[in-house]
């Protein structure tokens, strides 16, 4: 498995200008590292895996991320969700890639689980829940459920950049790209990857309590950052109705006002709110889609909602 | 380091199911009953730690000896380190790819002056990746007591803690129990409890692999409240059952290694 292209003797220092810029090498940070010989007799340039990951994305129509800075509020659940809703429509072409490397939910929650990619001439032929649906994870490359991805940031960069520029998707009209919780290697690598292919930009899932949206903040001063545009935010688990009584209770609360008054103050877009519902955690569990299993329920019409919005903002910016 | 008695990480696979939570009510509990207490998050891109403890405005400071936790009262029974303590704005993202990571994690373990500490609870992002290997390493040093790993009962979340178990046996860390977090909701309005994240999946999980069960927190909006506000939730409601499994799980801890 190919990683980096420049294998470094020792992880870089902190002051490193970083080991792929004109400055590598040279920099007054460099003197003593030793790394330094590498790094300024590398050849300099664009990389070419960019090149070769611009080709591969030639053939994908929209690429929309799921962030969050907080794990566990459902990105996941989020991600899949909404590439079963897309390929509910038969001439909808929906690849579903999952970078989260070290907690790859999506094989489990598509219900795909012990399936295994086959490599043809063409690259990695992904998984496919239906003729178009098609899923990559690093769940599929594992051997056993419960084996470990213990891998350092650099072996990670290198599968993400693998998976963009080895797996044959043909044509897709959407790739939803499914991430780990933070703001590090993952993120950065997948932006940094995709820089001339076009992202049209990150939906982002939080849960309504401050601790959760103290992460969130920092997830949107990323993306403002690094320049994607933000689709806008969801609110999951918001408000439980309770099945026998029917009233409705905050597990999660919105001390500050929640997601809602966060985008206000943020100036980003508000998509919506979905309540918790045990059937969408058992429906994940059991690998199947919400919005079919239970066409009919509150949380599914809110999905659509928020799913119309994601769509329109979408096609109104190509 | 060698002046703190129990060091004890907190991991899970999963996010979200509570790493936070657990560590920081453990650590309120156990200065609750008297103890010299460290807690350490190492959650460098998603620090949640000063916010439940309500010490969200503090900054820490440099000594010759190191770097000063921020205490939570004047008892200086609870001390916190935490990156949110060293950022200019709570909002600002951290950035940083595994290196820098790493080598702030090294100076959390060796640089920071916490003095005599009857316990060291370590709290963790979600994963196996840099963040857990360059720590595992540094505490396997000074000789840890293990880790606690906390999980809901979802099937989803099970399955990423099967792989922290496995991360923690190939590094040789060993594993003191599993904690079951979010277990069940009690409806405020009719008291019927629904299991929103499904139920038992962490003490199956426990049997399954001979790890022991630790017990069941379970959903309490009332805990989360008190996260929110950083209020000691101990004081607020002694007879929860939150705190019976907290003293349970130290009770048990002290009598082994006694």
């Amino acid at each position: 498995m190919s990683t980096d292209a420049k294998q470094l003797v020792q992880p870089p220092p902190e002051h490193c200008p970083g080991t792929e810029s004109e400055t590598a090498g040279k920099s007054a940070a460099c003197a003593g590292c030793p790394n330094q010989q590498i790094c300024s007799t590398a050849p300099k340039g664009p990389d070419p895996d960019i090149v070769e990951i611009e080709q591969r994305m030639k053939t994908v129509k929209h690429k929309i991320l799921v962030l969050s800075g907080k794990g566990g509020v459902g990105k996941s659940t989020f991600s899949s969700q909404l590439s079963f809703a897309l390929a509910m429509n038969q001439d909808t072409q929906v690849g579903l890639l999952d970078i989260d490397i070290c907690g790859p939910s999506i094989p489990k929650i598509m219900g795909l689980e012990g399936e295994q990619i086959h490599i043809s001439g063409q690259g990695w032929d992904p998984v496919y829940v239906q003729d178009n649906l098609a899923v990559m994870s690093v769940g599929f490359l594992l051997e056993k459920e419960e084996d470990a991805v213990i891998w350092r940031g650099p072996k990670k960069n290198g599968l993400i950049k693998q998976f963009l520029k080895d797996v044959f998707w043909s044509d897709l009209d959407y790739l939803i790209v499914d991430t780990p919780p933070g703001t590090s290697d993952e993120h950065l690598s997948i932006v940094q990857y995709l820089k001339t292919s076009h992202i049209d930009g990150a939906v982002i899932v939080t849960s309504p309590q401050d601790v959760a949206l103290i992460d969130v903040r920092k997830e949107i001063n990323f993306c403002k950052k690094v320049g994607i545009p933000i689709i806008g935010v969801v609110e999951n688990m918001s408000g439980f109705v309770c099945p026998k009584c029917t009233k409705e209770s905050q597990i999660f609360l919105p001390t500050s006002g929640g997601a809602e008054q966060m985008s206000k103050d943020m100036n980003v877009p508000f998509l919506g709110k979905i309540p918790i519902d045990p059937l969408i955690a058992r429906s994940c569990d059991e690998g199947k889609s919400y919005l079919i299993t239970f066409p009919e329920s509150e949380a599914t019409k809110q999905y659509k909602l928020v799913f119309d919005k994601i769509l329109n903002s979408v096609d109104t910016k190509q | 380091m060698d002046k703190i008695k129990h060091k004890i990480l907190v991991l899970s696979g999963k996010g979200g199911v509570g790493k936070s939570t657990v560590s920081s009510q453990l650590a309120l509990y156990l200065s609750h009953i008297g103890k010299k207490v460290g807690l350490l998050d190492i959650d460098l891109c998603g620090p949640s730690i000063p916010k439940m403890l309500g010490v969200e405005n503090k900054e820490v400071h440099k000594s010759s000896s190191g770097w000063i936790p921020v205490y939570r009262d004047e008892t200086q029974n609870l001390g916190v380190i935490s990156i949110q303590f060293l950022l200019d704005k709570s909002d600002t993202p951290v950035i940083w790819r595994g290196p820098k990571k790493n080598s702030m994690i090294k100076q959390f373990i060796e640089d920071v002056c916490w003095g005599e500490l009857d316990y060291l609870i370590i709290d963790t992002p979600p994963g196996t990746s840099d963040e857990h290997i360059s720590v595992t390493e540094a505490l396997l040093k000074h000789n840890p007591d293990g880790a606690i790993l906390v999980t809901t009962p979802q099937a989803v979340s099970v399955s990423d803690v099967r792989k922290e178990i496995s991360f923690c046996k190939l590094l040789g860390l060993p594993i003191i129990g599993i904690v079951e977090n979010m277990s069940g909701y009690v409806c405020p309005h009719c008291s019927e409890c629904t299991n929103i994240f499904s139920s038992e999946g962490g003490k199956l999980l426990a049997e399954q692999t001979n790890i022991p069960f630790l017990g069941k927190l379970p959903i309490d909006p009332y805990l989360t409240a008190c996260s929110e506000k950083g209020v000691n939730y101990f004081k607020e409601y002694p007879n929860s059952s939150t705190l019976s499994a907290l003293k349970t799980f130290v009770e048990t801890f002290e009598q082994q290694n006694k």
